[in-house]
């Protein structure tokens, strides 16, 4: 697949900034950091919700324990899909019964990653609550989903995709708008 | 690399890749079967049939855990209560269950080739497990999965397996696997019961597959011991004189393990018949993994459900 880049929706430097207020915003509205785990949605979501963590220390000195979700067998496509996707591991702590999970994931698109999400937390316990922080937020939503955390919200078109690019999994650290060609 | 083939008929036609995505999506199973909620929604409005002609229990009920754990629909059907008492044909049975729209068919035949047949015929996946003394191939991926858990590794491995090779359909699935994995097999028993020429039929790779009609030599610097259940009902046949003789020369006891490596680890593909193939002291010790292997089957029959049968 070839792709055209139409535009750089952060660079590094933004994104940068973008986590650190997104972790202040976490720290604002959890008082009581020790009952948070931050889980990332394989696989952009887990290194951003381990940045957001590190952001924390950082800033309280509070270490914000971090959790990783693959929701490939709660997926509602799957019966659609040509290919079995490849599924990794999922690692949550024994117990998620009374804390607050925040999902991390890269880009809220339709929601239905973040339903299939919640679907498997739920087999894993009971969380009081459960928050949902997310770098872009592109719109085009077909499930009653929203973020409380956003880095950047972006128009888009239903034929453009977001790109972003992490060091761990890309040679670059940026986020782009690109179109199929 | 996604697994592009509608059956799991054998470990023969598989590459290494396919052996390894499948190895690699059964650990991932293994984590599911160790949560409080073991299960996940993924065949959900799946049918699966287990159609087992063979008596068993272990690989039945993990056939059946593994499709109810993945939220398919599970159906066991045996010959004492299937129409098959009546004279169906194997052939219009898969044609019946095929106008019913299943998923997948697992299928256990005391004939070579029963599975290969009913794939030809049906729309659904078809799983072997178990044609005669052709192959199990959901057997010798759990046994690699339990190797590869507890070595890390499978190649450049030294892997006896002893006892009844000639009737063994574990030991041919294993010979494939271990082999085109990279690890050095050497089967063993009386020479009655070796099969010799096997080695022709398997595929040329890393590994090796070797014969080996004294067990000492067999089980010497092994990293894997993995003894066959002496089929009982064998002893009619005159393979060997009696059980007492067999369990004295082919048994795995202590001082014989001592032989191999000091980190060996013993498997045996069960039921076990203890004090024939397998003393107590060594089935219960320190180096089994049986249970471990029965573990890893449930996962192993998972990841085979879910890339076989998980699309549309």
């Amino acid at each position: 697949m070839d792709f055209i880049e139409k535009a750089v929706v952060m660079t590094a430097a933004d994104m940068n900034r973008v986590l650190a207020r997104m972790a202040s915003q976490v720290v604002e509205n959890n008082p009581d950091l020790s009952n948070v785990l931050l889980v990332g949605i394989r696989r952009r979501g887990v290194p951003l919700a381990e940045k957001i963590a590190a952001k924390i220390k950082e800033m309280d000195g509070v270490d914000v324990a971090t959790g990783a979700l693959d929701i490939t067998l709660y997926r509602d496509d799957l019966s659609t899909v040509a290919e079995r996707p490849v599924i990794n591991k999922t690692e949550l702590p024994a117990n998620i019964t009374g804390k607050t999970i925040i999902l991390v994931d890269d880009v809220l698109y339709t929601g239905r990653t973040i339903r299939a999400a919640l679907d498997e937390l739920i087999d894993f316990g009971r969380p009081r609550r459960v928050q949902l922080a997310v770098l872009i937020d592109r719109g085009w939503r077909e499930l009653p989903i929203q973020a409380d955390y956003i880095g950047k919200f972006v128009t888009t078109t239903e034929r453009e995709i977001i790109k972003v690019m992490l060091p761990e999994y890309d040679e670059t650290e940026q986020v782009l708008l690109v179109e199929q060609v | 690399m996604p697994l592009k083939r509608k059956d799991l008929l054998g470990i023969a036609d598989l590459s290494p890749e396919e052996i390894n995505l499948i190895l690699d999506t059964a650990e991932t199973f293994r984590d599911i079967n160790q949560r409080q909620i073991k299960k996940v929604p993924t065949l959900r409005g799946k049918t699966v049939i287990n159609l087992f002609f063979e008596a068993s229990t272990r690989t039945r009920t993990s056939f059946e855990i593994a499709a109810k754990r993945l939220s398919a629909d599970a159906i066991n059907i045996s010959p004492s209560t299937s129409s098959v008492t009546k004279g169906e044909t194997l052939v219009d049975t898969a044609m019946n269950l095929q106008a019913m729209a299943p998923d997948a068919i697992v299928i256990r035949h005391s004939s070579s080739g029963a599975p290969h047949q009913i794939a030809r015929i049906v729309n659904a996946a078809v799983v072997n497990a178990g044609d005669g003394a052709h192959e199990h191939p959901t057997q010798a991926l759990l046994d690699a999965l339990t190797v590869r858990q507890n070595k890390g590794r499978i190649a450049g491995l030294k892997v006896a397996i002893i006892g009844d090779i000639l009737h063994s359909r574990v030991a041919r699935s294993n010979a494939h696997l271990l082999s085109k994995l990279g690890a050095h097999v050497v089967l063993a028993g009386p020479r009655t019961l070796l099969p010799f020429g096997l080695e022709k039929l398997i595929a040329p790779s890393e590994g090796s597959v070797t014969f080996a009609d004294n067990i000492n030599e067999a089980i010497a610097e092994a990293d894997v011991v993995m003894m066959l259940r002496i089929q009982l009902e064998r002893q009619a046949g005159g393979f060997f004189p009696s059980l007492r003789e067999y369990s004295i020369h082919y048994g795995l006891n202590r001082r014989r393990l001592e032989l191999a490596k000091p980190d060996v680890i013993v498997l045996h593909p069960g039921p076990i018949n203890r004090g024939i193939e397998i003393d107590s002291d060594v089935a219960d010790g320190p180096f089994s993994l049986i249970l471990d292997q029965v573990a890893s089957g449930v996962a192993v029959r998972m990841a085979v459900l879910y890339l076989l049968a998980g699309g549309g």
